[in-house]
């Protein structure tokens, strides 16, 4: 079985990864865990779309 | 001056509290936790770990073999290998079934090498964890 991704696709899941293992050990209840799980996503996101539009405005 | 004075971390207990959580966390990735009946952390982080290598190895990522040389080379091949070695049981399961894949340029191969490192540096994070729990400076 053979997997090809997308950039946006790659990143985005080590995004989710990243921010459920930080979570996780990070945080020490549940709902911490889950604060800071939602928050780092959002900011993952954030940061690559706006690194996103960045480089395709400085290539046109 | 006041008599108590405050103790940031407990005592560490004997190796033989901690040690087999270490192992086991380090050969079933989340199993620290399963044996510390932490369950659902310990399935957030397997299926973290599990569904990260998957990614790579599906990608065609390239495990990395401890290489010499300059001292980037050094560092990148020695790290990598020692990021694939920390997934325990997946990182030996590539060994056992014969599992290869060249060092070769392009972007996909690129993303499942970066996937399968990253599943090792989480097992070390889920690692610490479970030890942090075993010897107490953590619930």
């Amino acid at each position: 079985m053979k997997m090809a991704l997308s950039h946006f696709e790659t990143t985005i899941l080590l995004a989710l990864f990243i921010s459920a293992v930080l979570g996780v050990v990070t945080k020490k209840t549940d709902k911490e865990r889950l604060r800071y799980g939602l928050t780092s996503f959002g900011y993952f996101l954030l940061t690559i779309f706006g690194l996103s539009w960045l480089m395709f405005l400085g290539h046109r | 001056m006041s008599d108590q004075t405050e103790i940031l971390y407990p005592p560490l207990p004997p190796l033989s509290k901690w040690l087999p959580v270490l192992l086991l966390a380090w050969i079933i990735p989340g199993g620290g936790h399963f044996y510390l009946k932490r369950t659902y952390r310990g399935l957030i982080l397997a299926g973290c770990v599990v569904i990260s290598f998957a990614l790579g190895l599906m990608m065609r990522g390239y495990i990395f073999q401890p290489a010499g040389g300059d001292l980037l080379t050094t560092v990148i091949y020695y790290g990598g290998f020692l990021a694939d070695l920390s997934t325990g049981v997946l990182f030996l399961m590539t060994k056992w079934f014969g599992y290869e894949s060249a060092d070769v340029a392009g972007h996909v191969v690129d993303y499942g090498t970066k996937f399968l490192v990253a599943a090792g540096l989480f097992n070390i994070l889920a690692m610490v964890d479970a030890w942090e729990i075993a010897v107490g400076r953590k619930d």
